[in-house]
């Protein structure tokens, strides 16, 4: 690489990621909590009443972008994994390792509000479709990632061997955002996509959008917000880190 | 060739393979994947004749005649075809005409399908009463064709 260009491995040391993830992180949440209390505010007050699910409706603000956020996380996930596996860099493997919990924690959230809105609606909190099960599938792996890796000692050995089950349940993502259209299923289509367009009213659309913009920020805040702490976990020895003000009083 | 491109091209033929293996599988299963069997596919006998399925499709427009007690019966179309639909029990709040349900039950022997769980399936458009209201009145159909 020249050198004139500018450099993106000189962030794959977590001695220069660390302080630049501490700079990022008070940014990310900030606009993570503007973005979702205007995004909240909106979804019970501005956005109308749906035509046909009245009021219910409003749990798909919570339930889209978490839905949206569990997938796109995992793919995120799968990016590093292969940063990790091709470049031997230390910090791709701590970024898949910090990114996992919120990744299973918006699983749940879209499962669990999915069910709270099921119940109503279709008159059932659980069904075997193709959709509600892949999605399950994708929970599954999340916590399947983070028990493997918990339970190898070895943290650069947990990163490798954790990042193949990563890229393993790729194949899962496409199956979840597909399922709807190749098989007859309970769960609706989508309402919103890159083909078609959108089939909500805009000012509903729009809410949507700001809450998954919301999650997104939250999500990049507390990866790295949580990356930090496993940077200062995993480099403990390192002289760097004895040496950091927070550290050495 | 470095080794870091020859564990990239490793592991992009790995995600292919998978891929590839994961197409075929869910090619062998085909319409098993499929959550409910449509009436088209009840008339023509592709739908299990002696043990439980699923039935999906839309409420025709008229065909609910509610009986004694809490005996329903409709009529379930995917616009091919029509299957009548015994059901005795509470039904979902979104159960209505021209909307889409999924029942659970049995093929009996005069035909109509003996429903033992009804479920509401709604489609994929949201908008404000206002808005509904104005779409009908010109004329589009706003609720939902099933798939």
């Amino acid at each position: 690489m020249s050198s004139n260009r500018f450099n993106w491995f000189r962030f794959s040391s977590p001695a220069t990621f660390y302080p630049l993830a501490g700079r990022l992180v008070p940014w990310f949440s900030a606009i993570a909590i503007i973005l979702i209390v205007i995004g909240l505010y909106m979804s019970f007050f501005v956005a109308p009443t749906d035509y046909k699910q009245g009021e219910g409706y409003r749990i798909i603000f919570v339930h889209v972008p978490a839905s949206w956020m569990s997938m796109f996380i995992y793919l995120v996930m799968a990016f590093w994994a292969i940063i990790g596996l091709v470049f031997n860099t230390r910090v791709s493997g701590m970024m898949v390792q910090s990114l996992a919990p919120t990744g299973a924690l918006f699983t749940f959230l879209a499962l669990w509000t999915g069910a709270f809105w099921g119940k109503p609606m279709w008159g059932t909190w659980w069904v075997w479709d193709a959709r509600l099960t892949s999605e399950l599938i994708l929970f599954f792996l999340y916590i399947g990632y983070i028990a493997l890796h918990s339970s190898i000692d070895d943290k650069r050995r947990a990163d490798r061997a954790s990042a193949i089950l990563v890229l393993v349940g790729v194949v899962n993502i496409p199956i979840i955002y597909y399922s709807v259209k190749w098989w007859n299923t309970l769960h609706q289509g989508a309402s919103v996509s890159v083909k078609s367009g959108s089939s909500m009213a805009s000012i509903m659309l729009i809410t949507m959008l700001i809450m998954a913009l919301g999650f997104w920020f939250y999500s990049i805040a507390v990866a790295l917000a949580r990356v930090r702490s496993i940077i200062l976990e995993r480099e403990r020895d390192a002289n760097w880190v004895s040496e950091l003000p927070e550290i050495k009083r | 060739m470095k080794a870091r491109q020859k564990r990239l091209i490793f592991i992009l033929l790995g995600l292919v393979a998978l891929g590839l293996a994961a197409w075929l599988v869910f090619n062998a299963l085909g319409s098993n994947m499929s959550y409910f069997y449509s009436p088209t596919e009840v008339v023509q006998k592709k739908a299990p004749q002696d043990h439980l399925f699923r039935l999906g499709g839309m409420v025709v427009k008229g065909s609910v005649q509610r009986g004694q007690e809490l005996t329903v019966r409709f009529a379930v179309t995917d616009t091919a075809n029509v299957v009548d639909v015994e059901y005795t029990g509470i039904l979902p709040d979104l159960f209505e005409e021209g909307q889409g349900v999924i029942a659970q039950g049995k093929l009996g022997k005069n035909g109509v399908f003996v429903a033992s769980e009804v479920l509401a399936k709604h489609d994929e458009n949201y908008m404000p009463p206002e808005v509904a209201d104005a779409l009908q009145k010109a004329g589009q159909k706003t609720s939902g064709e099933t798939k």
